[in-house]
């Protein structure tokens, strides 16, 4: 019986020939992350240890980016923890405010991920990495504080659960709305406790930032991690960037998967999933009219180059609605100075968009664009529980750039077709 | 040990902003995230929640974000220990880590109807509930996670290898 990708990884990082899914493991990982939320009280259990030092300080990312900068005082205290310890432990990969990003967006872009590699991430979108055919998976601030003594985690071997994706996407459709669709058809605990494998010929057509899209709403299926095989994108992705080697590692033919589950992709529409849930997801042709008070472009999901490149192309000589705000939160300073570099920040101003600086902000009702009581957003964010871009009246609607866009425009959810 | 408390009931789903949003998680000291625990949820619970009381919900619960303030404002809350019929797993590993009381029955969930009193034996695998006369089954934690809790948590347990590594 052969091993799927997931396996093979937790496998080889385990030092064993082979892993069954409900196998309780030891394993060394390649990367440890925490961020500002998460890291001050990882830092706070790993002192508790008593050690000097932490495994390997080549290891360990810190990346305060959630309520960064610093939008209160509770905030610059919890970002000074970082950085202290950073400092003490003279780590290389803490990125201050200016040269840093949305932590799911940097690590890749720094080369701190590649293919084979275990991550671990005091955050639970560290499995957007699998899409450069790694297993990352979140865990909580204790978990990380034992990883950064020891170099080691423990993980139950999951089940995997197959996707297979064919057919040519619509025009429009990019990962955010595949991956909103599968979590509407699958529900936000079809995955739970199991490994996502996204496959497919559509995938191909995917972007690595398509990919990383994907990957990242992962959990919002309750999976442990989500991973796409490695081609010649994912190696043209770390080529010139990966600080480490790496090691391909595919699933056998013969693997066994917990279920299979194919999507016609050609079908898939451009998503939007309706509050509170990121399993409400529907088609926006099919909606109606619903209003907006906000529109947010950004975070770790869908705030890379090609996200605002599409952004862009809708907005390009239009207004943003009298009646609504767009922020654009590019995810990273990189990918900050490459929009600025081809004129899509010009394109925003011009538009009648705010351009923030790098942060999370928003997304998890921190800062840079909450809502009041009874509005409304649509973003391109992950989750859209209750109370989580601000008030617990308030409401977010999730959707890929091009709705995002084309929304801001309209002053009500639409379609790119719409303003075009 | 014995886990006896009045039950508060919650539905499917429940995530970890609604247990602790995250405009309350620019601190980590557990008093002041007890304050708001489940406020989005219910904004009456914190000030209705007694120490020892139990929460019950139904599946998935804890899932989203991976943030161990979810785990740590309940327990701090005074909350003795809470059922549900199945747990996301980064809210599942936390809990555990930081030793939080959970118990996986879906019975028992269906069962348990705001207000009753129940009883949680851990070492039997059984859940009374006092105020029905009824009992249910819940999924015994694996070995190897027992020996985290009994060690008291995760820190303890790798404070005692990493002890005995340097010897």
């Amino acid at each position: 019986m052969g091993m799927t990708m997931t396996e093979k990884i937790l496998a080889h990082h385990a030092g064993l020939s082979r892993v069954e899914p409900g196998q309780l493991i030891n394993a060394r990982i390649d990367m440890a992350l925490a961020n500002d939320i998460t890291g001050p009280l990882a830092i706070e259990e790993f002192r508790k240890l008593g050690l000097k030092k932490v495994f390997d300080r080549e290891r360990i990312a810190l990346v305060p980016d959630h309520f960064t900068p610093a939008k209160d005082i509770k905030s610059a205290e919890q970002v000074k923890i970082l950085r202290e310890f950073a400092r003490e432990q003279d780590l290389p990969y803490y990125f201050e405010i200016g040269r840093m990003g949305v932590e799911h967006c940097l690590l890749p872009e720094e080369g701190l991920v590649g293919p084979g590699d275990l991550v671990i991430g005091a955050d639970s979108h560290t499995c957007t990495y699998g899409a450069l055919g790694a297993f990352a998976t979140g865990v909580g601030s204790t978990d990380l504080a034992a990883a950064m003594a020891t170099g080691e985690c423990w993980f139950k071997v999951p089940s995997t659960l197959l996707l297979r994706y064919r057919g040519q996407l619509q025009p429009w459709v990019g990962g955010k709305d595949l991956i909103l669709y599968t979590i509407g058809l699958i529900g936000v605990d079809g995955a739970r406790y199991m490994a996502m494998e996204f496959t497919g010929e559509t995938l191909g057509q995917l972007s690595m930032d398509g990919r990383f899209t994907m990957a990242n709403m992962a959990i919002e299926a309750g999976a442990k991690n989500g991973i796409f095989p490695v081609d010649q994108k994912t190696l043209e992705y770390i080529s010139g960037r990966l600080k480490r080697s790496y090691r391909v590692f595919a699933s056998d033919p013969d693997a066994r998967y917990a279920q299979i589950i194919d999507i016609d992709a050609s079908r898939v529409e451009p998503q939007v999933a309706f509050p509170y849930s990121p399993g409400n997801a529907r088609s926006v042709r099919e909606i109606g009219e619903i209003k907006i008070d906000q529109v947010v472009i950004g975070s770790c999901t869908n705030g890379r180059i090609e996200d605002l490149r599409i952004a862009a192309q809708i907005l390009r000589g239009k207004r943003v609605h009298r009646e609504v705000r767009l922020i654009i939160i590019p995810c990273s300073q990189k990918v900050y100075a490459q929009a600025l570099k081809e004129g899509l920040l010009e394109i925003f101003l011009e538009a009648g968009a705010a351009v923030s600086t790098p942060t999370c902000g928003p997304c998890l009702g921190g800062h840079m664009g909450i809502l009041a009581r009874g509005e409304r957003a649509v973003a391109t964010t992950n989750r859209n529980f209750v109370g989580r871009m601000g008030h617990p009246e308030s409401e977010v609607y999730l959707a890929g750039p091009a709705v995002a866009a084309a929304s801001a425009i309209k002053g009500r959810i639409a379609t790119p077709e719409e303003v075009l | 040990m014995r886990i006896r408390g009045r039950c508060h009931i919650f539905g499917n789903d429940v995530d970890t902003d609604a247990i602790i949003p995250a405009r309350y998680l620019n601190t980590f000291d557990p008093k002041e995230l007890a304050r708001h625990v489940m406020e989005d949820a219910d904004p009456a619970f914190p000030s209705r929640v007694q120490p020892g009381d139990i929460i019950v919900a139904g599946k998935n619960f804890g899932c989203g974000s991976s943030r161990e303030h979810a785990p740590l404002a309940i327990k701090a809350a005074g909350i003795g220990a809470v059922i549900a019929s199945s747990f996301a797993r980064i809210f599942y590993r936390n809990a555990i880590n930081i030793g939080l009381p959970i118990f996986e029955s879906p019975e028992a969930a269906q069962g348990i109807s705001p207000g009753d009193e129940v009883e949680i034996r851990p070492e039997e695998g059984i859940i009374y509930n006092l105020t029905k006369g009824e009992s249910y089954k819940f999924t015994p934690v694996p070995p190897f996670m027992q020996e985290i809790i009994d060690a008291g948590g995760l820190l303890s347990y790798v404070a005692k290898k990493v002890k005995g590594e340097h010897v």
